[in-house]
């Protein structure tokens, strides 16, 4: 079985070397089909893996070591592969999804120039992904780490001849690269405490004690600096709408399903570095906390369809971080599985949707297409209620509901217990999970079920439809694995991570207040945009919140003007080289100067009697050889003076 | 005092003088490897083989090949050699030969009541060197190599110039 | 094995020193006036591992490695300049041209 660990990266990572060698040779089909293929053999791999796990009678972790990178007698690193359940959740869910967007992407991309280019990149992301998720060394993941980051920059300015792209591009790039900084910081500071990087060590190392609590913090913020970054989590959010600006299959791989839940892996991968420092855990939940709202807010007066989904994005990625501060992490994990396949789906549906209005991403613009598309339209019912998480028919309802179940109980040991912080943050979440189902019903009911506004042409390829339908199977059913204890007792997902839930008492009206607010969501949505004649046929658009909430609350321009200024105006000093102006101006100066006492003089000399001028004359020249400019004198009367100290200092 | 010593000094010193009064830069320039090469002797007789090692890839090496490729990409001929002959009038070097040759009576005459103590030392191995170096005096590395970057940077931005045409 | 007194390579020293000093003093080219200030880094060089080697201390050779940096970085940058003063059209390197205080 171990053989099979490397075999799952290399079917991507030979596939992006044959496609970026052969750019430009192949037919786009032929390029489609090498790329899905490679990730098809990977699925398959990792599906073997599964059926290995899921059948043997005690699982137990694979690990495999592909090369010794550095033995030093302070610090090793291995590349080195570790399949547990956490990592093999995750495989399952890159290389499905992976499989099935290549799959659209196929007929998606086809009449683009860059093709090989865009599948190769894709492929190379999927190989790094696999590469962050499989490794057992903190050193292995981050090559993973960085790699998805390359692809993402790739992928986002794809069509490069847009400057918008490519300056989408580099701020992703760059945000996500403070937080890499910051993250290589973190593992350098564990490595330089436990000597190791391999995540077991770590851990024993952890337990044994040996770690100090103060370094333990610093390491963990660190590394969750690094996860808020590649998660676009407050204050790092600003690139992940401007992300959209790829092509629709990356934006749905990358963007929603796999890359920004790097984040999340992290820190669910590292729980027990985590769960030692509590004040990082507090800070990852309330950060959680606020960016869900503060994301769906945004999200809710949006008008790009793209970008709705980004922040909505942004916004269950809250939901995760907000579960892996409050320690379930379980949880974060299974609402990562499941909106992995709700927003792939959400953004498949929404990318054949443009492509079939002519590029039109205006939802204001669209009206009425349940007449022209119902598939299109049921796809995307289907990821929006998953997203909104309604009760009982959804998967989103019962990852959403055990995360929101666990934070009731949560218990933050840094607090007095008398804070309610955890039912803050509960309500918190609630309001969230309210406003998401009310900003993607506002969307549904806008685009397909008002007035008929755009024409639209063709229809959705059968290739694009596949996906479309395995995805809306999984958004609707990948949830009944685990359900809460009220309904039904099958807890099959954490069981199979081997870590359930403590099974706290809580009550049943936490329950229906968590299947309630998509509900009131949906209907709210209905009586504003939903009716006949609609109470809201747009935002009022004019009024100051909303626009500043469009733009992200500002973040981008405060950015701008805290970092992006203060830089320009060094580099402009740079350019102008200052410190020339400087000498050059002091030179002027001593020049005005001395014409200056010239003048004066020479009017002085004319009032004076002539033995005065002759001694001043001579003083003059003398002056003037001194200071002739010319740096042999200078040297000379350097050499002078010292001649002159030496006798001074010998004779005595 | 053996011979060897003698020698490379004197070689030291008459190659110094050689190079400050060639009209022809080349020429200049090998008597100034001879110098390096003499000074690395001198350095081997003072115990100090790492250095002399050094002198001889680093400075004889590195730094020379550097003005011998300016000095090809300078272009002289006849008439820069005429002007060097100019230049090297013996009433423009009276002066500043005089006043040099005082400082070095001066500097003699304070040196010469050094310490005499000498023990039989051994020599200092690169590897003593390696240890101050980057024990005590790491820091100090840190510097040179802020150092090094700087003149780099100045290079380059000095031979950016020239390429623009201003 | 020391072969050379303390006194003999500070007496080398000095003359090297004044030879260099000599040198910059007398060319007028800029060229020339590189290498004698060579010639004089390496006086005080050659003082610092005497230095060393009479008192026994690696610390005047980490001092030589000091000042190999510093004229590697001052032969760079001063040839430097010396290629963009050829190539701005003064070719005779003259240094007592270049006395007024402009760029």
């Amino acid at each position: 079985m171990p053989y099979l660990l490397p075999l799952l990266v290399f079917f991507p990572l030979a596939s992006a070397i044959f496609l970026f060698v052969t750019a430009g040779r192949l037919s786009a089909r032929t390029v489609g089909w090498v790329a899905t293929g490679a990730i098809g053999l990977s699925a398959l791999c990792s599906i073997t893996l599964a059926c290995f796990f899921l059948f043997s009678a005690v699982p137990a972790p694979i690990h495999i070591i592909l090369w010794e990178w550095m033995h030093t007698q302070a610090f090793s690193a291995d590349i080195a592969f570790t399949l547990d359940p956490v990592s093999l959740v995750m495989i399952l869910v890159v290389t499905i999804v992976g499989f099935l967007i290549h799959l659209y992407a196929i007929r998606y991309m086809e009449e683009e120039p860059g093709i090989a280019r865009f599948f190769g990149s894709m492929t190379l992301f999927v190989a790094s992904m696999l590469v962050l998720v499989l490794a057992s060394d903190l050193f292995c993941l981050f090559i993973g780490w960085e790699g998805v980051g390359i692809c993402s920059y790739l992928l986002i300015g794809f069509w490069y001849e847009n400057p918008v792209n490519t300056a989408a591009a580099r701020k992703a790039f760059y945000m996500t690269r403070i937080g890499d900084t910051a993250m290589l910081c973190g593992l350098l500071l564990l490595a330089t405490t436990t000597g190791s990087l391999h995540i077991e060590t770590l851990l024993a190392t952890l337990h044994a004690g040996q770690i100090g609590p103060d370094v333990l913090t610093a390491a963990t913020l660190f590394l969750l600096i690094g996860a808020l970054a590649k998660s676009a989590q407050i204050p790092f959010q600003t690139w992940l709408p401007d992300a959209m600006a790829g092509p629709t299959p990356t934006s749905a791989l990358i963007h929603a399903a796999t890359m920004v839940t790097a984040g999340i892996y992290l820190i669910a991968r590292l729980h027990e570095l985590f769960t030692a420092a509590p004040l990082v855990m507090m800070l990852t939940s309330i950060i959680g906390a606020l960016t869900l709202m503060m994301a769906a807010c945004t999200a809710l007066v949006q008008t790009d369809l793209k970008r709705i989904l980004a922040w909505s994005t942004i916004s269950q990625l809250g939901y995760m971080f907000l579960a892996l501060g409050t320690g379930v992490w379980q949880a974060a994990l299974f609402h990562l599985m499941t909106h992995a396949f709700f927003k792939a789906l959400l953004f498949l549906t929404a990318g054949a949707l443009i492509a079939r209005l002519h590029h039109e991403q205006d939802i204001f613009r669209m009206g009425g297409l349940y007449r022209t598309m119902p598939g299109l339209t049921v796809a995307f019912l289907a990821g929006a209620s998953a997203l909104a998480g309604l009760p009982l028919v959804t998967s989103g309802f019962y990852s959403k509901e055990m995360i929101l179940s666990s934070i009731w109980s949560a218990h933050f040991p840094l607090l007095p217990g008398s804070f309610p912080l955890a039912h803050i943050l509960w309500g918190i979440a609630l309001t969230g999970a309210f406003l998401t189902s009310l900003y993607i019903f506002r969307c549904i009911f806008i685009v397909f079920f008002n007035t008929h506004k755009t024409e639209s042409t063709g229809s959705t390829p059968r290739l694009m439809a596949i996906p479309l339908a395995c995805l809306s199977f999984l958004s609707l059913f990948g949830g009944v694995i685990e359900m809460p204890d009220t309904l039904a007792p099958i807890h099959l997902f954490t069981h199979f991570l081997s870590a359930p839930l403590p099974h706290a008492e809580e009550p049943v009206w936490l329950l229906l207040a968590g299947a309630s607010a998509p509900i009131a969501g949906v209907v709210i949505a209905w009586v504003l945009w939903g009716r006949a004649t609609p109470v809201m046929q747009e935002i009022p658009g004019q009024a100051t919140i909303i626009r500043v909430a469009k733009e992200g609350w500002g973040v981008d321009a405060l950015y701008a003007f805290l970092f992006v200024q203060p830089f320009r105006f060094l580099v402009w000093l740079t350019r102008h080289d200052v410190l020339d102006y400087l000498i050059t101006g002091i030179g002027r100066m001593v020049r005005a100067i001395s014409s200056f006492l010239e003048h004066t003089r020479t009017r002085f000399l004319t009032l004076s009697s002539g033995r005065t001028t002759l001694l001043l004359q001579s003083g003059d020249t003398l002056l003037a050889r001194v200071q002739n400019g010319r740096v042999r004198w200078y040297a000379a009367w350097i050499v002078a003076g010292l001649c002159a100290a030496l006798a001074s200092g010998v004779v005595p | 005092m053996n011979t060897l010593a003698l020698f490379s000094g004197a070689v030291t010193l008459l190659g110094a003088i050689m190079v400050i009064t060639r009209q022809v830069a080349v020429h200049a320039v090998l008597y100034l490897v001879v110098t390096l090469l003499g000074l690395a002797t001198v350095f081997a007789l003072l115990g100090a083989p790492f250095a002399a090692a050094l002198e001889v890839i680093i400075y004889a090496g590195a730094i020379m090949v550097l003005f011998v490729f300016v000095i090809m990409m300078l272009n002289l001929g006849q008439s820069d050699r005429e002007r060097e002959k100019e230049w090297l009038r013996p009433r423009i070097w009276l002066g500043p030969a005089l006043l040099s040759i005082l400082l070095c009576a001066e500097l003699i005459y304070s040196v010469s009541s050094s310490p005499q103590q000498e023990g039989p030392l051994a020599p200092l191995s690169a590897r003593d060197v390696g240890l101050s170096l980057f024990g005590p005096y790491v820091l100090m590395v840190e510097l040179v190599s802020f150092l090094l970057l700087a003149g780099l940077i100045t290079a380059f931005h000095i031979g950016r110039h020239r390429t623009e045409g201003r | 094995m020391v072969a050379l007194s303390l006194n003999a390579s500070l007496l080398l020293a000095c003359m090297l020193f004044c030879i260099g000093l000599a040198g910059v003093l007398i060319r007028r080219n800029l060229l020339f006036m590189l290498m004698s200030l060579d010639i004089m880094l390496n006086a005080a060089a050659l003082l610092f591992v005497a230095a060393g080697a009479h008192w026994h201390d690696s610390g005047g050779q980490v001092m030589f490695l000091m000042i190999l940096a510093l004229a590697a970085a001052e032969t760079a940058v001063g040839l430097a300049i010396i290629l963009a003063l050829h190539a701005r059209g003064r070719p005779s390197l003259d240094a007592d041209t270049g006395n007024l205080l402009r760029g």
